[in-house]
């Protein structure tokens, strides 16, 4: 694999055990740079799980064993020398509750800067510019320009979101991996989040976890249906949807489980 | 439709009966206290001035003031503070954010929970068996000081896990997620946010070591020892030093012929003192809290 690859992530026959439990059997996938994939599939068949194993975060869950690559940009994650610090800053996520840090918003968006570089490359203007980049990308800097300095935790959910969102970008993620992001969201929430999906895509390859089909038709290039730990389909959104290839997704799509 | 029917007056009833039983209880709770304290101050009244406080005790301890024993409690409990706070704190910290659930884990946790509930007169013990002979100390100021450290550490460590485990996970989620370390994560969120919880739990020790009186008699207290007056630094590490809790038994019960209100105006200074200590931590906590960022 080369930098160059149209895939960003590629799983190679991924298992991972909770204790004795295998939460995911011989997954092979691979996420396209720049677009948005959703992963769907019934309550406990390891949405969560998969999306976590892309930036190894699931290791602070407990007792989790894993076999098979992942590979990040071509960088197998389980190279002893990959440093998952550097690695979360390519690959962030976000979660389905908007869980912005209780300190202020202008702190929220630089806090991935103050823990990754010395304090004195951290020069104000240069936070400054940060915060109205990443605020702007989320389409939030209009409305909270004013009031950076207060705290993030009193801010509408919505708009907590998008922060959370915002949070991860002066990073310079590659992927953005989102939880179930609208989740605890109402309808026009859960509208402006999928704008965002949207306008993001491209710039960052995007894969969302969603219990709504609909939105999964709405936002996602590709889908990824799963069950019971195991990758079932894997194609253009389009395609899942008219056409399933398993009869499994048909059956789940059409509402039969889940 | 929804009228009060005999069944939902009953129900009423109840809801006000048990509502008013348990505001009694409190109150029935807070009133002992404030006649305590009253009366202690009230017996108190004709001694307490700032002589009181900044002389030694005289004529076989029936006269004269607190000095000696205030300045011992002040360095028995700064010390042993100073020692079992940062371990004490470190130790939760490790236990709650390091440690993986393993056999040790769960031994030493449960050995936390144990020590917290040893008597003091055992702490006592292992005091003058540790520090006073087997380390060589003797009785002295830092070996009481370290026996009130031991006996307040497990129970700093107890509540000090207790705050940092009141820190919503999600907080620490989001810093893994933009790739912080442990040490980060607990410096930049975990104790900001655990912080007040953190030092209620190190202010209660300020009592109980200042109130015990075992562990420091049998470690480093003496009956009566004259210091100089106004001196801050009158005691050295190696010294014996008189106590507060320990002044107070000994002209309460072991002394004839002590004006009653001298042994109320310890017991009022003493509890002055736990005061000033706790009203410290508050302010800290405030000031910390005020803080954004620390
Ligand atoms: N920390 C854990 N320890 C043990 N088992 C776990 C753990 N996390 C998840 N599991 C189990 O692994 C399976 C997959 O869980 P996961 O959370 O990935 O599912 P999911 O597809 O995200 O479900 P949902 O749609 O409900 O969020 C479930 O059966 C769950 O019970
Ligand atoms: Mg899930």
């Amino acid at each position: 694999m080369t930098e160059s690859s149209e895939y960003c992530i590629e799983t190679l026959d991924l298992n991972l055990w909770y204790g004795s439990f295998q939460a995911l059997k011989h997954i092979n996938a691979r996420i396209r740079r720049g677009r948005i994939t959703s992963l769907i599939g019934p309550s406990g068949c390891g949405k969560t799980t998969l999306l976590r194993c892309f930036n190894r975060v699931n290791e602070r869950y407990g007792n989790v064993r894993t076999t098979g690559d992942v590979r990040v940009l071509g960088q197998n994650l389980y190279d002893p020398q990959v440093s998952l610090v550097e690695l979360r800053k390519a690959v962030g996520l976000v979660f389905q509750r908007p869980n912005p840090l209780p300190i202020s918003i202008y702190e929220n968006v630089v806090f991935g800067l103050r823990i990754h570089r010395d304090r004195s490359e951290l020069k104000r203007a240069r936070l400054d510019q940060a915060v109205e980049e990443a605020l702007r990308s989320v389409d939030l800097w209009d409305s909270l320009k004013d009031r950076l300095r207060d705290r993030a935790t009193g801010l509408q959910l919505e708009q907590q979101q998008k922060l959370c969102i915002a949070r991860l970008l002066p990073l310079k993620p590659e992927v953005i991996l989102m939880d179930e992001p609208c989740s605890a969201l109402d309808t026009d929430a859960t509208r402006g989040v999928e704008e965002l999906m949207v306008s993001l895509a491209g710039r960052y390859a995007l894969v969302v976890v969603t219990h709504n089909m609909a939105q999964a038709r709405r936002v996602s290039d590709e889908c990824i249906f799963m069950l019971m730990g195991e990758l079932v389909e894997h194609s253009r959104t389009e395609d899942l949807f008219v056409n399933p290839k398993d009869p499994r997704t048909a059956e789940y799509i059409e509402g039969r489980y889940g | 439709m929804f009228e009060i029917t005999a069944h939902v007056r009953k129900k009423q009833r109840v809801e006000q009966g048990v509502k008013f039983l348990f505001l009694g209880m409190t109150l029935l709770m807070i009133l002992p206290l404030l006649l305590i304290v009253g009366h202690l101050v009230y017996k108190a009244w004709p001694v307490l001035s700032m002589d009181f406080l900044l002389t030694n005790p005289i004529r076989g301890m029936r006269a004269g003031g607190i000095w000696a024993p205030l300045l011992g409690t002040l360095y028995l409990v700064i010390i042993s503070l100073a020692v079992s706070a940062p371990v004490g704190v470190m130790a939760a910290i490790y236990l709650n954010e390091y440690a993986q659930d393993n056999g040790f884990t769960r031994v030493v946790n449960l050995a936390v929970v144990n020590l917290a509930g040893v008597p003091s007169i055992v702490h006592a013990l292992f005091g003058l068996g540790a520090f006073v002979l087997f380390a060589g100390m003797g009785r002295s100021i830092l070996a009481a000081a370290l026996t009130l450290a031991v006996m307040t550490l497990p129970v700093i460590i107890a509540s000090t896990k207790e705050a940092l485990s009141a820190v919503p996970r999600s907080f620490r989620e989001a810093c893994w997620n933009v790739g912080a370390s442990r040490w980060q994560t607990i410096r930049h969120i975990v104790l900001p946010n655990s912080i007040s919880g953190i030092l209620t739990g190190v202010i209660l020790q300020v009592s109980r070591a200042a109130g015990e009186t075992a562990p420091v008699m049998f470690t480093g207290a003496v009956f009566y020892k004259a210091i100089k007056e106004g001196d801050l630094f009158a005691y050295g590490l190696m010294d014996q030093c008189m106590a507060l809790s320990m002044h107070l038994f000994t002209i309460a019960t072991q002394v004839p012929g002590v004006p009653e209100s001298l042994p109320y105006a310890t017991a009022v200074v003493l509890l002055g003192v736990v005061l000033t200590v706790n009203a410290t931590a508050i302010g800290l906590r405030v000031w910390l809290r005020s803080r954004k960022k620390w």
